[in-house]
């Protein structure tokens, strides 16, 4: 099994303090993701963006949570057996939490090197496989963190906050 | 430039009926990636796109996309126009090519979307 951290600079203090007080969400949303679902796929990115919209969420932090929460979906579907997906929604952020069924990430650090992708031709067909997905997480969000392992389900949770 | 322009530049034709021509387009992007076009799209944006699966015209759930031009003569299936018609996202078709198309729009002015 492995582990992968990632904290945005400045932000360190704010998310050890999250996982330390653990208080409850607002609001909990929980999607179920199909394998090789590619039509239906997207929903819960797209749910979550207009949740949040209607909760008055910074447009700029809008776009970051839909697309890491996008990239994080088609990756369940595309990669994994699909999973489960639930969304925390707090105050002054958002915690995704995406639990996936297999077969897990062989060399958690080497998918996240931009191009580096392990996607079948059905998936690049489709315009998906660039290798961006786990870096395009990275880029939009405060907090990655990631358990994962070869023929193990994995475990990809998010934070972006709303200030 | 205006989407009647577009469509008379490229001898595109429109799929999604009831759309106003005269809208202004202000800016484009073209890619068959889709880790692409979520990066790269940060304001209303024309896509020029060869990928005409649901997950195109679910990116406008995602980012801010205008409308979207399929490029080399492709046609999506009518499910993936529907999807275009609920979410008011006008959908084109050129035979043209992507690298051609994107001349085109470019030299009369159509500016790349900020990146």
């Amino acid at each position: 099994m492995g582990e992968y951290w990632y904290k945005r600079e400045n932000f360190e203090d704010q998310i050890d303090k999250f996982f330390n007080e653990s208080t409850d969400p607002a609001i909990v949303l929980d999607y179920t993701i199909g394998v090789r679902d590619f039509v239906t796929s997207g929903n819960a990115a797209a749910q979550i963006k207009l949740t949040l919209k209607k909760l008055g969420v910074d447009p700029a932090i809008l776009r970051r949570t839909a697309i890491a929460v996008y990239e994080a979906e088609i990756n369940m579907t595309a990669h994994a057996q699909g999973g489960e997906l639930k969304c925390n929604v707090f105050p002054d952020c958002v915690h995704i939490v995406c639990h996936d069924l297999g077969p897990g990430i062989k060399d958690i650090e080497q998918s996240m090197v931009p191009g580096y992708s392990t996607a079948e031709d059905l998936v690049r067909e489709m315009g998906f496989g660039a290798g961006l997905g786990l870096p395009n997480i990275k880029k939009n969000t405060d907090l990655l963190h990631i358990i994962s392992g070869e023929g193990e389900r994995t475990y990809l949770e998010i934070i972006i906050y709303f200030e | 430039m205006k989407i009647r322009e577009l469509l008379e530049a490229l001898e595109a034709e429109i799929l999604t009926p009831g759309v106003d021509l005269d809208l202004d387009v202000t800016c484009a992007f073209g890619s068959d990636l889709i880790s692409d076009i979520l990066m790269c799209t940060k304001e209303p944006t024309m896509l020029l796109t060869g990928l005409t699966n649901p997950q195109i015209v679910r990116l406008s759930d995602m980012i801010d996309l205008f409308g979207i031009v399929f490029v080399r003569g492709k046609v999506p299936p009518q499910e993936i126009i529907d999807m275009a018609i609920e979410r008011e996202l006008p959908l084109i078709t050129t035979k043209y090519t992507l690298y051609r198309s994107s001349g085109i729009l470019y030299n009369m002015g159509l500016r790349s979307c900020k990146i």
